[in-house]
C-alpha cells in the first residue's frame, strides 16, 4: 500500500514538474515575440498588417466542400492583404464540442487577434473563449447569436446566398425547359429533387429561393425535398440523391457538403446544380453550375477594420455587390443555351433592386399570399417567434441578422420527410 | 546440394518470462524502431524533416500551459473509461459497449441540465446528475450481462449494439432540444446561467483529473486487494473452478458489468457536466474502442494504463498540430499514429516468443 501511496506521489510530483516547466518554456518565448511587434513599430507604417495574426477554425478538412470553400477564400484574403505564412494558423477538423473552444483558446495564447470559426455548431464555444479573451476578436460564420449575446468581441457573418440560389434557379429552370422542349418529359413532369442537410432555417431558405429561382422560368416546376440529418455524409447524400431521382425528380441540387449527392446524379446522368463550388472536374456532364458564398471579403473586411481601429458589426450580410455571393462558371456541356446571359440580366435586377427573391407575390404559403410573418430572428429554446419580416410586399432576408431565418413551407415544394 | 535433414531455417520459440529489464528494453527498442520508421516515411511522403515534426507532436501535447492541461485533461476521461472496462476485461468478459455506456451516462447528465435547471438548486441538480449518470451507465451495463448470465448469449456483440442504441436515443434527443429549431444540436446548456456545470478546482481542468485519479486507485485497490476483485480473477480463469469453489458465477459478471457501467457513467458525467457542457452522437469520439487497447497494452493493470493511456493521448494530440504545423491532412498523423501503435503491439511478440535461426550447417559439423 505504502509502495503504491509513494508511486502516486511521484507521478503527481512529475507531472506538477512537467506543468511547471510547460509555463516557463513558453514565457520564455512568448517575450521575445511579444517585444518584437513593439520594436518593428516604427517600420509599421510601411505594412500595416504586420501585427495581425489570424487563426483560422475548420470543422473538417479540404475533403468537405462546404471547408474547402473557407479555406481557399481565406488563403485568398492571405494573400490579398500581404499576410507572411507565419500570420496565420489553421486548425482542421474541430468538432462542435469543447474543442472549439480549446482550439480557439489555443490561438489567441499563439498570439492570434482575430479568430474565425467556420461552422455553425461552433458558436457557443466561440462565446465562451470570447468571454475569456476580450482583446481578441471572434469572428463566427453562419451563427445567429452575436445581435442578442452582448459580447462585444463575438460576430457574426453571412451572405446573401438566397440570392446566388435564385440564380443559380434560374438555370435550373432553363435546363428544365430545355429537356421539356426535346421531349424527355412533359411539363407538369418537370420535379426538382432536392438533398438538404436539416430541416433548420438556413437549408429552407435555400431550396425556397432555388425553387422561385427555377419557377421563374419554369412555371410548372415542383420540388421535393429530402433531409439526412448531417451537414456531411457522403452515403446519405448519395442515397437521397438516389431516392429523389427513383421518385422521377428531373434535376437535382444539394445543400449538404459532401459529393454525394453530384456523384450519384454523375452517375445517373442527371444534371445537377452544385453549392459550395464548381463540382464540374468529377461531373463533366451533369454539372450545370454552382452557387457559393465567397468569404474572402468578410475576412479582408474584419482584418481592415482590426487595423484601423474600427468597430466589427455584430452582423455582416455579404452581398452580390461586396463579392460575397458568386456564381461559378457555367458547365456549356451540361446548362441550357443562354444560361450564363439570363443569370446575368437576373442578377443585375437584382443588384438594382427591381426584383425581391421573396417577392410575396411569387408564392403562396397555404393557398394564401402573405401579407404579414413573425420570423425567429432572435435564437432562443422555446423557438419563439420575434420579428416582423414582411413589408413593402416582400420577405426581407438576412437584414435582421445575417444569417437566414426564412422558415416558411410554401405551396409547390413536397417536403419527404421532416424528422431532422 | 547437400540432402542431409535440416531443421526449418527460422523457428519460434516460447519464452521463459523475461526479467523486467529484458521485456523493457524490447519495448524501448520497439519505440526506437517505430520512431525510425516513422522518419522515413515522413521524408519519403512529404520531404518534412522528420525532426521538426516529432518536436511539433511534442509541442502540440505539451507545448503551452493550455496544451499540457488539456491533454492531462484528455488523459483522464480516457483513462477513466480504460479503467471501468478493465474489470469486466479481467474476467473475460469483453465489453465492447463502453462507448454506449458512456454515452448513455451523458445523455443522463444533460437531461438533468435541461429539464431541472430552474426547479432545484444547483446543489441538488449536481447530485441528480451524478446519480443519473452512474445509474444509468450501469444499467446500460447490466443488461448484457444478464443477458450473459441468464442465457449466455454473446457479449460482444450485445454490448457493441447497445453502443448503437445508446447513439441513436443520444440523436433522438438532440433533435427533441434542438436550439434553434431544425439546427440537429444542442449548444452548450445553461451557458449563461452555468446551472448544473461541476465546480472548478482551481481550474477547469483539475476536478476530471483529481477524480480519476481516485477512481484509478479505487479500481487498483478494487482488483487487486478485495474479495470481489479476487473472484473476478477467479471467474476470469476457469468459470468451472469459480463454481466449484463456491462461486456465484451469474452474481459476479452481473455485478462487474454493473461497476463497468457505473465507472462509464462517471466519464460521461464528466465529459457533460465537467467540460463539454452539452451532448452530441459524438461526443465520446471513439474512446470507449480506444480503452479497449490502453487496457490490453496495460496487461489490465491501472497503474499502467496510466502510461498507456497517456501515450495515446499523446499521439493523437500530436497528430492535430503536425496537420496544423506542417498543412498536412489529419490522416498523415494517424499514419504515424499506426505505425508507433503497430510496432507497440507487434513488440509483444518478441517478450513472449524468441526466434533462433539455423546455424549455419558448416560450424554445426
Amino acid at each position: 500500500m505504502k509502495k503504491i501511496i509513494a508511486l502516486l506521489m511521484a507521478l503527481c510530483m512529475v507531472f506538477a514538474l512537467c506543468a511547471c516547466g510547460g509555463s516557463q518554456a513558453p514565457a520564455a518565448t512568448e517575450a521575445p515575440a511579444a517585444e518584437a511587434p513593439a520594436a518593428e513599430a516604427p517600420a509599421a507604417d510601411a505594412n500595416p498588417y504586420a501585427d495581425v495574426k489570424l487563426g483560422f477554425i475548420f470543422l473538417h478538412d479540404e475533403n468537405s466542400t462546404y471547408d474547402l470553400n473557407f479555406m481557399n477564400a481565406a488563403k485568398e484574403a492571405c494573400a490579398n492583404l500581404g499576410l507572411t505564412e507565419d500570420q496565420y494558423i489553421f486548425r482542421t477538423n474541430i468538432p462542435e464540442s469543447e474543442e472549439c473552444y480549446e482550439a480557439a483558446c489555443e490561438l489567441a495564447d499563439d498570439g492570434c487577434n482575430i479568430i474565425f470559426a467556420d461552422s455553425f455548431g461552433h458558436e457557443d464555444f466561440m462565446i465562451q473563449a470570447a468571454k475569456e479573451f476580450p482583446e481578441v476578436q471572434f469572428c463566427h460564420a453562419t451563427g445567429t447569436r452575436a445581435h442578442t449575446e452582448g459580447v462585444a468581441n463575438h460576430h457574426n457573418a453571412f451572405a446573401a446566398i438566397y440570392e446566388g440560389r435564385y440564380l443559380a434557379g434560374i438555370a435550373a429552370g432553363m435546363k428544365l425547359n430545355e429537356m421539356i422542349e426535346a421531349g424527355q418529359f412533359t411539363a407538369d413532369e418537370a420535379k426538382i429533387g432536392y438533398v438538404g442537410a436539416f430541416t433548420y432555417a438556413e437549408v429552407v431558405s435555400g431550396y425556397t429561393s432555388f425553387f422561385l429561382g427555377a419557377r421563374s422560368v419554369c412555371p410548372t416546376a415542383t420540388m421535393e425535398v429530402t433531409f439526412t440529418g448531417s451537414w456531411y455524409d457522403e452515403t446519405a447524400e448519395k442515397e437521397a440523391a438516389n431516392k429523389l431521382i427513383d421518385n422521377g425528380c428531373k434535376l437535382i441540387s444539394q445543400h449538404a457538403d459532401s459529393m454525394g449527392a453530384p456523384t450519384a446524379c454523375e452517375t445517373a446522368g442527371v444534371p445537377n446544380v452544385s453549392y459550395n463550388g464548381s463540382t464540374v472536374a468529377a461531373c463533366p456532364n451533369t454539372f450545370i453550375v454552382s452557387s457559393r458564398i465567397n468569404w474572402a471579403p468578410y475576412y479582408e473586411f474584419v482584418v481592415n477594420a482590426v487595423v484601423n481601429g474600427e468597430e466589427i458589426p455584430a452582423d455582416w450580410t455579404g452581398t452580390i455587390a461586396t463579392g460575397s455571393v458568386l456564381l461559378t462558371e457555367v458547365n456549356e456541356a451540361a446548362a441550357a443555351a443562354g444560361t450564363a446571359e439570363a443569370i446575368e440580366a437576373a442578377k443585375a435586377q437584382l443588384v438594382a433592386g427591381e426584383l425581391h427573391v421573396f417577392d410575396t407575390a411569387a408564392f403562396t404559403v397555404g393557398g394564401e399570399t402573405l401579407t404579414s410573418y413573425l420570423a425567429d430572428v432572435d435564437t432562443d429554446a422555446a423557438y419563439e417567434a420575434d420579428t416582423e419580416v414582411i413589408a413593402d410586399g416582400y420577405f426581407h432576408e438576412s437584414e435582421f441578422r445575417s444569417a437566414p431565418y426564412f422558415d416558411l413551407q410554401i405551396d409547390g415544394i413536397t417536403l419527404l420527410d421532416t424528422k431532422f | 546440394m547437400n540432402k542431409q535433414n535440416k531443421g526449418p531455417l527460422v523457428h519460434i520459440v516460447k519464452r521463459a518470462a523475461l526479467p523486467w529489464y529484458g521485456s523493457w528494453g524490447i519495448r524501448a527498442l520497439a519505440i526506437l524502431l517505430a520512431l525510425v520508421a516513422c522518419a522515413l516515411v515522413t521524408t519519403v511522403t512529404t520531404g518534412e524533416n522528420p525532426i521538426a515534426v516529432y518536436a511539433a507532436m511534442i509541442d502540440g501535447a505539451f507545448g503551452t500551459v493550455r496544451k499540457t492541461w488539456i491533454t492531462f485533461q484528455n488523459v483522464a476521461i480516457l483513462l477513466c473509461i480504460s479503467l471501468a472496462v478493465t474489470p469486466a476485461f479481467r474476467m473475460r468478459f469483453w465489453n465492447i459497449g463502453a462507448e454506449g455506456q458512456t454515452l448513455i451516462g451523458c445523455l443522463a447528465t444533460a437531461s438533468c441540465m435541461i429539464l431541472l435547471a430552474d426547479k432545484v438548486p444547483n446543489w441538488l441538480l449536481i447530485c441528480v446528475m451524478v446519480v443519473a449518470a452512474i445509474v444509468a451507465g450501469a444499467v446500460w451495463g447490466m443488461i448484457p450481462a444478464i443477458f450473459k448470465a441468464k442465457w449466455n448469449t454473446n457479449e460482444t456483440l450485445f454490448t457493441l449494439m447497445m453502443n448503437y442504441v445508446a447513439t441513436q436515443l443520444v440523436a433522438f434527443f438532440v433533435i427533441y432540444w434542438e436550439v434553434p429549431k431544425g439546427a440537429g444540436k444542442i449548444g452548450i446548456i445553461n451557458q449563461s446561467s452555468e446551472l448544473g456545470w461541476l465546480p472548478q478546482l482551481g481550474n477547469k481542468y483539475l476536478l476530471s483529473i483529481v477524480v480519476v485519479a481516485i477512481v484509478t486507485v479505487l479500481m487498483y485497490l478494487y482488483l487487486n486487494y478485495s474479495k470481489h476483485g479476487y473472484e473476478i480473477a477467479v471467474v476470469g480463469e476457469s468459470e468451472r473452478t469459480a463454481r466449484y469453489v463456491g462461486i456465484k458465477v451469474e452474481k459476479v459478471i452481473v455485478r462487474t458489468m454493473v461497476v463497468s457501467g457505473a465507472v462509464c457513467g462517471l466519464a460521461g458525467l464528466l465529459l457533460v457536466g465537467g467540460i463539454n457542457h452539452t451532448v452530441t452522437t459524438t461526443i465520446v469520439g471513439g474512446r470507449g474502442f480506444t480503452a479497449v487497447m490502453v487496457s490490453w497494452l496495460a496487461k489490465f493493470n491501472p497503474i499502467f494504463m496510466v502510461f498507456t493511456s497517456l501515450l495515446l493521448v499523446f499521439l493523437e494530440r500530436g497528430a492535430g498540430e503536425i496537420a496544423t504545423d506542417f498543412g498536412l491532412n489529419h490522416s498523415f498523423g494517424d499514419i504515424l499514429t499506426g505505425i508507433i501503435l503497430f510496432f507497440i503491439i507487434g513488440c509483444e511478440f518478441f517478450i513472449n516468443y524468441k526466434i533462433s535461426f539455423r546455424k549455419a550447417a558448416g560450424k554445426e559439423e
